[in-house]
């Protein structure tokens, strides 16, 4: 089964890249730490996921870039091209001349409406070339205008024309001190309405990516390139395949194939080393997990630590709301590796910061104009406000 | 990628203007080495084969063959303008571009304004849509002149508002050099004065530059090139200090040193739009994000470096005073105190290689000394271009949206007062058709509504930041 990812915006085409990337290198890995057979029968799975192949044997990324302004997208398809190894379609870019100036309404009112039709096409040619779509990967930041805005505007069409598929958002929360003066508007307004449209919103803060880099991987000057591969190595180890029911040499067709329960957002969280719990410590409440683990002795792993009735809300039992997909071929070279994709409390700090800094400026009406100007009104700020607080609620009565 | 047209109106707007044409074609010369006219030599310049008679010659691909500035180049007399078109410039521009005059404006705003206004309307018109029209996608006018004389002033504002109405969805930003105290031009608070009204309601953007800070950073750095503390370090190449010999012979062209730097600002303003980082921001991001209500759109600006260094592998040490160094008063180009009053916002915008970690590990550390309003206490917008400016493997240019521009307007609107109350002068402009006391009055009561407004955000300092309640749902 096929996703269709599509890149919007700056950081959505810069993080795509890295995530075909990772996916491409994991995939063809000649050593995958088992057996030559685990392997094939791996990397036969690996394929129509999110490539295409080719006559002439370079796969395509099933993507479809867009910008409202072309240098990030020409710097992404020549680095892709650059590899050798893999590429994206010809022909799988929307391109405008002047980007969407960090306005989620320049990007939802005026670049959605009057560019939906050539994006939407692209986006069903990709779909055509798939023999069975799983659903759509779309990648965008929340603090900008055309990932934010338009990111939102294409998902509610998605919505519409695929109401079948599964759509799949993964969200770039910005850092706390900010990278757009704006962010916080730009953010509510993205979030208010992908969770009108959206099947699952995956969490990936910059803070915390940066972190990482810095506290366990040690790099001394992190780049963006840093912090991007970090997340496409995350990603990679959720969506590549993993054993289905039927046990080892069955891998799971359907990637998106989680069990979504609830519609509100995941979080995910390093995957480098063993995962260890500590009982003293008090966890977020969890509404489901789903741990993934790769590589040697994933069977005789332990993962009572995950069914404790403790970590889960009161109203789900373990056994329902933790999932465990699992595959001895290693990702990566890494010869174990975890990932943990979790539905819980973990954003509710971030959430409710966001909304608490985005509602002190919109007190002050600062900025509004900017808004105004092309059609997004102070109701729909409030209908946005409206919407999160019951999401902060829900959450916190978890 | 979009196309900008550079206005620049009078002595002072041309003068400068000529130091940005210079200064960008040895950026691109630099940064293009195959000579290909690409996209980001295109924001600025034309692309024309300059044996095709008339307007056909226009190539928007392939080798370069001639380029020609997207400018369009007003005075009032010819001294200036002829000048550029007999230095080394001369081909950068063909006289379709240019409107001028013999007579000039007197240093009056009113004959600037009323005047020459409608006098030239058409031809500005006609020029500037052409202008336009060899744009695939035309983002923003850059405006260059001064507040104090005549034609900047007055022809300069005039301009604003015929952008305004035949091209509403393309940004104004307008750089404005301000009279010092002891400005020789006796009037230049009322021109001054009559200028503002039309910045605050025409203009998207302002940069307001003094000629005193200008000077106070030249000075500094004449000091250090002749101390020999920098010795060899100072590089005679790069694009700040022009060629080391500019500066001995400082008497020669006085003003030469100060208008680079106006025109290095307009150069790392445009650097992240028109080439590639890994955070671009474009023009009209500048807008959005440091314009938080529409009158206040008045930007303190501050460059750093001001002079090279040879070491090119920067240690973390020298980056980080780079930071420091754009949050000094030393590096501003408007006398002004933002750390003593309000941010409601600022912007970074970092060239060359710097990233992301350090510009957190920067701002982390400048935060606490910075006072930011309540609801924007994390107000920063930030930018990271991977194309170093020439001769520097890195740069800064802060601009930021404070409070501290009220006593500029302040004393601005006192020397004004002091003519206005003896009625001194006042006759050369009311005896311009079209000029009467109210429009002086209105003039000053515009700024004073300015000045207004930055009280009352002032009046906010020292409060404690507190939470507002927020909105309470049912579950």
């Amino acid at each position: 089964m096929s996703i269709v990812t599509v890149q919007l915006g700056q950081c959505g085409n810069q993080i795509g890249f890295e995530v075909f990337d990772a996916l491409y290198n994991d995939s063809h890995c000649p050593q995958g730490l088992c057996s030559k057979r685990e392997n094939e029968v791996y990397q036969e799975s690996c394929k129509e996921r999110f490539f295409s192949e080719e006559e002439n044997g370079v796969p395509v990324a099933r993507a479809v870039l867009v910008d409202m302004e072309p240098k990030v997208i020409n710097q992404t398809l020549s680095k892709a091209a650059q590899s050798g190894q893999w590429k994206y379609g010809q022909h799988s870019c929307f391109c405008q001349k002047q980007g969407s100036g960090n306005n989620w309404a320049y990007g939802y009112s005026v670049h959605g409406p009057r560019h939906e039709e050539p994006i939407m096409n692209l986006i069903q040619k990709e779909v055509e070339k798939c023999d069975c779509l799983s659903g759509f990967f779309i990648i965008m930041s929340m603090a900008g205008g055309t990932g934010s805005g338009l990111g939102a505007f294409i998902t509610q069409n998605l919505q519409d024309q695929y109401s079948n598929a599964l759509k799949m958002n993964q969200i770039i929360w910005p850092y706390g001190t900010g990278e757009v003066i704006v962010q916080n508007y730009n953010s509510i307004l993205t979030l208010s309405h992908l969770y009108r449209s959206s099947d699952a919103l995956l969490v990936h803060e910059n803070d915390a990516v940066h972190k990482i880099c810095a506290k366990l991987m040690n790099i001394k000057q992190i780049s963006f390139r840093d912090i991007n591969q970090v997340l496409a190595h995350q990603l990679g180890s959720v969506f590549q395949p993993t054993y289905s029911m039927e046990g080892s040499y069955h891998y799971r067709r359907n990637p998106l194939g989680i069990n979504w329960q609830v519609r509100p957002p995941l979080s995910g969280l390093p995957p480098l080393g063993k995962v260890s719990l500590n009982r003293e410590l008090h966890f977020n409440t969890s509404i489901a997990n789903l741990v993934i683990l790769r590589g040697k002795d994933v069977h005789s792993a332990d993962l009572g630590g995950f069914k404790d009735p403790e970590l889960y809300t009161s109203w789900l039992a373990p056994v329902n709301a933790f999932s465990a997909w699992k595959t001895q071929r290693a990702f990566r070279k890494y010869e174990k590796s975890a990932a943990l994709v979790s539905n819980s409390q973990f954003l509710l700090k971030p959430l409710d910061t966001i909304v608490g800094k985005a509602w002190n400026m919109f007190a002050s009406k600062a900025y509004i104009h900017q808004y105004t100007k092309f059609g997004i009104e102070e109701e729909d700020f409030l209908d946005s406000f409206t919407l999160l607080e019951q999401v902060v609620a829900s959450y916190c009565n978890v | 990628m979009t196309q900008s047209v550079v206005v620049q109106v009078g002595q002072c707007g041309n003068q400068i203007g000529c130091c940005f044409w210079d200064l960008a074609l040895r950026e691109h010369a630099a940064v293009n080495q195959k000579g290909i006219y690409d996209e980001a030599i295109s924001s600025f310049f034309r692309n024309v084969d300059t044996r095709v008679v008339g307007d056909g010659g226009s190539i928007s691909k392939g080798k370069i063959c001639s380029l020609k500035a997207r400018a369009v180049l007003i005075d009032m007399e010819e001294g200036v303008v002829n000048e550029i078109l007999q230095g080394p410039l001369r081909d950068v521009f063909d006289n379709k571009q240019l409107i001028t005059d013999i007579s000039g404006s007197g240093n009056n705003w009113a004959v600037g304004h009323k005047v020459f206004g409608s006098l030239y309307q058409e031809q500005i018109l006609e020029k500037l849509r052409k202008s336009a029209e060899h744009c695939d996608c035309l983002q923003c006018f850059f405006i260059i002149h001064s507040m104090g004389g005549g034609t900047g002033s007055g022809l300069g504002t005039f301009l604003l508002k015929v952008l305004e109405d035949e091209f509403p969805e393309v940004y104004r930003f307008v750089t404005s050099v301000y009279p010092s105290g002891e400005d020789d031009v006796i009037t230049s608070p009322y021109n001054s004065i009559l200028a503002m009204k039309e910045l605050n309601e025409h203009a998207d953007c302002v940069l307001p530059i003094d000629n005193q800070s200008l000077f106070d950073i030249i000075s500094k750095i004449d000091l250090m090139v002749n101390s020999g503390k920098l010795g060899t370090t100072v590089k005679p190449k790069s694009l700040v200090t022009s060629s080391a010999e500019a500066l001995k012979k400082q008497h020669q062209k006085p003003f030469d040193g100060m208008n680079n730097i106006v025109a290095n600002l307009l150069l790392n303003l445009t650097s992240s739009a028109r080439f590639e980082g890994s955070l671009n921001m474009d023009l009209n991001e500048i807008s959005m994000n440091l314009v938080p209500f529409p009158q206040l759109h008045y930007l303190v600006s501050s460059l750093t470096p001001l002079y090279t260094l040879a070491d090119v592998n920067i240690p973390t040490r020298r980056l980080d005073q780079m930071f420091s160094d754009a949050f000094s008063k030393d590096h501003q180009l408007i006398r002004a105190d933002p750390k003593h009053s309000l941010y409601l916002a600022c912007a970074l915008m970092v060239r060359g290689n710097v990233q992301v970690s350090d510009l957190r590990r920067n701002i982390e550390r400048l935060k606490p000394s910075l006072q930011f309003i309540s609801w924007n206490q994390e107000g920063w917008k930030t930018s990271l271009c991977s194309v170093p400016p020439v001769g520097h493997s890195h740069s800064l240019l802060a601009l930021a949206n404070n409070t501290c521009v009220k006593p500029t307007f302040m004393e601005l609107r006192e020397r004004f007062m002091r003519l206005y109350k003896k009625k001194a002068h006042l006759h050369h402009y009311l005896q311009i058709e079209g000029m009467e006391e109210s429009c002086f009055a209105e003039a000053v009561s515009s700024v004073s509504g300015l000045i207004e407004e930055y009280k009352q955000l002032d009046a906010t300092l020292g409060t404690p930041v507190e939470d507002l309640p927020r909105l309470s749902v049912a579950v």
